[in-house]
């Protein structure tokens, strides 16, 4: 029996082979996976392929609902014409629509400036305006201008920007601060904790003690604090969140380096005499990383909801950039004129917190060594 | 018992000392004062105010007159609401908050503690996913998500409920907020229970009550019931600190004038005195239902003893 197992060792499964398989098998937490891969794509890649930029004003077109047919509608046209007519200051004879051109016909009591058809081209719904004919005396002139045909999938906000756009730009910030910050409260957590953890004695005290008091200090507190100090720089407000939330990474760290420089494993290793970096790769690193990847992927969600709560408050990034608590305060005080203004956001920014808690559940499945 | 409450009390003052002092240099640290607005006082009239409100003095002094001005129980005035003291704005907007605050944590303890109990006794049935699934949204969706859609659907849609406003406490004008204020917490008091309720089922206690007979109503009320109850029970002591003492989110969009908002207000006016009344009156809640969760523990679980 010995000998056989000698002869043809059984191949085992790593600590993350064992782990990505029961990951695999968690339908939730796969489909979460994909559908945070899916998002991520889309809103790194996807404003790059909507035809309006997320900055760009579209005059004619505020609070426009959302549609999957093509803007213009048949009324708007009329108005919009009507008003670019009006601001070349000349009166309105007659109008009408051929194809995907629109004729009209105007006349003033003083000759009609050929260079006011730019203000046909000038307005969001018309361009490549031609003068077709005009009379000797030049009081009445016939242009026409082709109707641009524009596509707001997800409608436009109050100023006439593009929603889509703006949407999936606020995804891209709001997907990069949540890494951002999540990364650096990670790394100050680990560092920390573990420092605490491994040293002990009187140093492990004082470390904890001083979390301690951070803790009692209410944690809005701290992100007010914060927003003070670093006022609109948002890149160097979500490093110093990061640096907020930390403390219960480092509370969880030491609590599991404490362990596990009791395990009978790591004092066996000692024992046989393996060298202090040796064991801190073999076994600490190892066991702490299950951990840390598993808070990493809470702490996350955390950090979209923190940052959008604070731009909710008007505190975090600021106008013309946004994100999605931007989108999602801007649609609070807009629901009874234009809802799609909150749910197409909240509708991104809600099933992306889901998908980072279902893949924060099967990771702590798959890697919890409590639970084999 | 008295002699417990009594100690408590006492070693809270070096924990609310802490608290105090680092709040107030944290804030002073903070560049700005309360009366740099984007159109500027004249510096007399600046120096002149600084002076009545004695912020010239020499920093350690206006610490130690703080604290004893704290002792005295006097918040001090608040600099950006000349009209009120620190104090009559808390007496003004503490009670709203209470109210709420108290509303939606009973709220939640009951429903949740229901929902939690139902799904324990459906473990992997279709009624425990149900109570699993509104666990998971509940916690995951933000509250300023949940808020304007309450008021979407039934202030515009239903009109069933006015968009926000305080009414003088009309019960329609708090459906909303409490709703807004419960849900999360619904959802983690389900989930607790849950899974304390779980534990519980399976104890050995629940095996002999189960054996001798008694009804099944008596086994889960009587018996499990109140070993489950302990982890709620912690949870529901920083739980109600937080509620009581007022949401901004909630407060701003429901526009209720309760204390949530004085915070990020006082903290972003440097309304100095109000940031610190602020930070003292969450102290103070959080210490004292830490302090009603140590004594519930006594009463519920009997192996706890305070003598």
């Amino acid at each position: 029996m010995t000998d056989m197992a000698i002869a043809a060792p059984v191949a085992g499964r790593s600590f993350w082979g064992d782990a990505w398989a029961r990951l695999k098998s968690n339908k939730a937490a796969m489909v979460s996976l994909f559908y945070l891969a899916f998002m991520a794509i889309v809103c790194v890649v996807g404003p790059s392929f909507v035809p309006h930029e997320y900055t760009t004003i579209y005059a004619d077109y505020v609070r426009t609902p959302p549609s999957l047919s093509a803007y213009p509608k048949a009324d708007m046209i009329e108005s919009a014409l009507r008003d670019a007519v009006k601001r070349m200051r000349v009166d309105i004879d007659e109008w009408h629509q051929d194809g995907d051109r629109v004729y009209v016909t105007v006349n003033s009591s003083k000759p009609v400036d050929e260079r006011s058809t730019r203000y046909l081209d000038r307005s969001d719904t018309f361009h490549d305006t031609r003068i077709e004919t005009k009379s000797d005396d030049g009081l009445k002139m016939t242009m026409s201008a082709s109707v641009k045909q524009q596509y707001f999938l997800f409608g436009t906000d109050n100023t006439g920007r593009d929603l889509l756009a703006r949407t999936l730009m606020a995804g891209r910030i709001s997907m990069a601060i949540g890494l951002l910050a999540g990364i650096v409260a990670v790394a100050i957590g680990v560092i920390y904790g573990s420092v605490a953890g491994f040293t002990g004695g009187k140093t492990d005290e004082v470390m904890m003690r001083i979390v301690d008091v951070l803790y009692s200090l209410p944690f809005i507190f701290f992100v007010i604090m914060l927003v003070v100090f670093f006022g609109r720089n948002f890149v160097l407000m979500f490093l110093a969140v990061g640096a907020v939330l930390w403390l219960d990474m480092a509370r969880i760290v030491r609590g599991q380096a404490l362990s596990l420089r009791r395990q009978e494993y790591v004092q066996a290793a000692e024992a046989l005499g393996v060298k202090r970096s040796g064991i801190l790769q073999r076994h600490i690193v190892p066991n702490l990383l299950g951990v840390v990847v598993i808070y990493m992927t809470l702490l996350v969600p955390q950090v979209i909801i923190l940052e959008s709560f604070l731009s909710f408050l008007g505190l975090g990034v600021q106008e013309p950039m946004t994100s999605w608590g931007v989108l999602i305060s801007t649609g609070a005080k807009n629901i009874g004129t234009a809802n799609w203004l909150l749910l197409f956001p909240a509708v991104f920014l809600v099933s992306t917190l889901f998908a980072l808690n279902f893949v924060g559940d099967g990771l702590r499945d798959a890697l919890d060594p409590k639970d084999r | 018992m008295l002699l417990y409450v009594f100690r408590r009390l006492l070693t809270a003052i070096p924990t609310l000392f802490v608290i105090v002092t680092l709040a107030f240099f944290l804030i002073r640290v903070a560049p700005g004062g309360p009366f740099n607005q984007e159109r500027g006082l004249s510096p007399v009239i600046k120096a002149n105010l600084e002076a009545q409100f004695g912020l010239n003095d020499p920093l350690w002094q206006q610490y130690l007159n703080y604290l004893n001005n704290l002792l005295h129980g006097n918040f001090g005035p608040s600099y950006n609401m000349p009209d009120f003291t620190v104090g009559e704005l808390f007496a003004k907007g503490l009670p709203i908050s209470i109210q709420l605050g108290t509303s939606a944590l009973t709220l939640a303890l009951l429903v949740g503690s229901i929902l939690g109990v139902i799904a324990a006794l459906n473990q992997n049935k279709t009624a425990d996913y149900g109570v699993i699934a509104l666990a998971t949204a509940g916690s995951t969706i933000p509250t300023f998500v949940i808020a304007p859609i309450i008021q979407l659907v039934f202030g515009l849609t239903w009109k069933m409920l006015p968009i926000g406003g305080w009414g003088d406490g009309a019960l329609v004008n708090k459906v909303g907020p409490v709703l807004t204020l419960a849900l999360p917490q619904i959802a983690i008091v389900a989930r607790l229970m849950r899974g304390s309720m779980i534990e519980s089922l399976r104890s050995h206690h629940i095996r002999t009550a189960r054996a001798l007979g008694l009804s099944e109503w008596s086994v889960v009320v009587k018996h499990a019931l109140r070993g489950a109850l302990l982890p709620i029970i912690s949870y529901a002591g920083p739980a109600a600190a937080a509620l009581l003492t007022g949401s901004i989110i909630v407060e701003t969009i429901f526009a209720i004038p309760g204390v949530g908002r004085y915070f990020v207000d006082a903290a972003l006016n440097r309304d100095y005195t109000l940031v610190m009344g602020t930070v003292v009156v969450i102290a103070l809640f959080t210490i004292v239902f830490n302090l009603i969760v140590d004594l519930l523990y006594a009463v519920v679980d009997p192996r706890v003893r305070y003598d």
